[in-house]
């Protein structure tokens, strides 16, 4: 018997994430500088992990409400007003989340019938079009481009929308463009979602990461609030990965719904997770910063090299991402990266595993020590000349 | 703070070729930026950051607080510069609380330790008391961990 026969249909069909193909190269290479990370290079601040200690010493080991500790959710309204300038009571619009993916794949869940379809701005992080697809929705791609800063524009959205489109998916700061969208493209945005009427999933993972100009929610434009769901976490501006912890806000009615899901599938998230987090917004305000202004000197400087080294890069306004152009060495993204891993031993990540749209790029993560960055932008240089030589 | 400062905080031992790299300067530039805080006692030096538990270095080190008479005109610093110029002592610091100086001690043997307080500390003219506390062991040493070794990075090679 192959085993293999009783997948379903449309999980046999998803693509393997472009991702892990190229994981699978790095992995059986030593002594490799990687750019391809796509996480903070510090752990989580002591005094977050010690409030996770403190929370296992205490015998903190038991479920908690499907919604999360209501402390927790308290602490998030309380940051999420401060910062973002969007209300949302703890009771019932908020819901803490195993990560954002997990918000991401309940909000799909909890709102895609078969066949309806979802907007989303490409390239963009690995598990937008899946998550829509595993819900048998139908993907809509946008495309952003280097000439926009990788923004979403209104024209791409009007040019790419399709009748039967029922959700839009946003992700600003862009993992892994590191594009942004000032308020005026944003408002242009919200008009367009108003006049389709489509609700929005705004995932603002990298907001605190915004290094240039203020970062606008979609959420906190007038009358957008009942439109939209609200996803953040804590993973990159807090550097908690690895404990898996999110939250999603939005209309009562919504969240509910999206509630249901979690509590026949997650149950909770995991509680000492959620005690460390409300440590991370009671107390981590300045040690996020700290990082924020590492992660903005590197990028400049990154940056800065990439396009000295004849390999144009936009800057990016948000994230700890750089997605220069190998245009200019005429390879395309796949073969640049494969070549710079073997000949210099660096790893970026080829465009393309983040959509078709990414094509021509490559992802080069800077959340990584200065000493590593200087080393990895000048192998990448000796790789371009050495093709120029070559040419 | 100047860029070059924050780059000495944050680096992490970076060569000075490293430091024109990143700051887009050349190596000279950066060598007469460093001179220039120097100049300007911005800058006063570096030292290694040693765990000499591990290289039987015969050590004793002690913090001390001490009392003294503040004068007309001066204050505490005609005595405080007097007392760090020892080369017994590390560091100096007025504090607020119950004593005015807080000194940071050190030498080979627990007796000349004792000796540089009784001798030299305490007969100073305007130290009305001295209270020594030895170290008996060190944990973190100016942000560096002594017994916890540096964890390797355990970040996964290519993520999403």
């Amino acid at each position: 018997m192959d085993p293999a026969r009783h997948i379903a249909k449309h999980v046999v069909n998803l693509p393997k994430s472009g991702i892990r193909d190229f994981f699978e190269i790095v992995a059986g290479m030593k002594d490799v500088i990687s750019l391809g990370i796509g996480e903070p290079d510090f752990d989580t601040p002591w005094h977050i992990r010690e409030a996770g200690i403190y929370a296992l010493e205490k015998g903190k080991t038991h479920y908690t409400s499907n919604l999360g500790l209501i402390e927790l959710r308290r602490a998030i309204s309380r940051y999420v007003e401060k910062n973002f300038s969007i209300s949302y009571q703890p009771e019932d619009e908020i819901l803490v989340t195993v990560g954002v993916s997990e918000a991401l794949d309940i909000a799909c869940r909890a709102l895609i019938n078969p066949g309806d379809k979802a907007m989303f701005h490409q390239p963009c992080y690995v598990s937008y079009s899946p998550s829509i697809t595993l819900t048998h929705g139908v993907a809509v791609p946008v495309p952003t481009f280097a000439k926009d800063n990788f923004a979403l524009t209104d024209e791409a959205l009007r040019a790419a929308w399709q009748p039967g489109c029922k959700l839009l998916m946003l992700n600003l700061p862009c993992n892994p463009t590191g594009g942004t969208c000032d308020r005026a493209q944003i408002e242009a945005i919200a008009k367009f979602a108003v006049e389709k009427d489509l609700v929005v999933l705004s995932d603002e993972i990298y907001s605190e990461l915004t290094f240039e100009g203020v970062h606008t929610s979609i959420a906190s434009l007038p009358g957008m609030k009942e439109r939209v769901i609200f996803l953040h976490g804590f993973s990159k501006a807090f550097a908690m990965t690895g404990w898996r912890i999110g939250y999603a806000c939005g209309p009562a009615a919504l969240i509910e719904a999206m509630m249901k899901v979690h509590q026949y599938s997650m149950l909770c998230a995991s509680i000492i997770s959620q005690e460390a987090a409300i440590e991370a917004l009671v107390r981590g305000e300045d040690g996020m910063k700290a990082m924020r202004d590492q992660y903005h000197r590197r990028r400049d400087f990154i940056v800065r090299r990439f396009n000295e080294i004849g390999l144009k890069c936009h800057l990016p306004r948000g994230s700890f991402y750089a997605f220069p152009s190998v245009e200019t060495t005429g390879l395309n993204e796949e073969d640049f990266a494969i070549g710079l891993l073997q000949a210099e031993k660096v790893a970026m990540v080829p465009g393309t595993a983040f959509g078709e749209n990414g094509a021509g790029f490559c992802r080069a993560c800077f959340a990584t020590s200065y000493e590593q960055l200087i080393e990895a932008s000048n192998r990448v240089e000796w790789y371009v000349q050495s093709l120029a030589k070559k040419g | 703070m100047k860029p070059i400062i924050k780059l000495l905080l944050e680096g992490g031992g970076l060569t000075t070729a490293q430091m024109a790299q990143v700051l887009k300067l050349s190596e000279a530039d950066v060598n007469r930026e460093l001179d220039r805080l120097k100049q300007q006692r911005v800058l006063l030096g570096f030292r290694p950051v040693l765990n000499l538990a591990l290289e039987d270095a015969e050590l004793v080190r002690a913090v001390i607080e001490v009392r003294i008479t503040p004068e007309r005109g001066g204050g505490f610093n005609r005595l405080a510069e007097r007392i760090s110029r020892f080369d017994e002592v590390e560091s100096c610091y007025l504090m607020s609380g119950g004593y005015d100086l807080l000194v940071f001690v050190r030498g080979s043997s627990l007796q000349k330790v004792a000796a540089f307080v009784s001798e030299k500390l305490a007969t100073i003219e305007g130290v009305l008391s001295t209270a020594t506390h030895f170290m008996l062991r060190s944990y973190k040493e100016h942000g560096f961990m002594l017994d916890v070794p540096k964890q390797e990075n355990e970040r996964l090679k290519v993520t999403p």
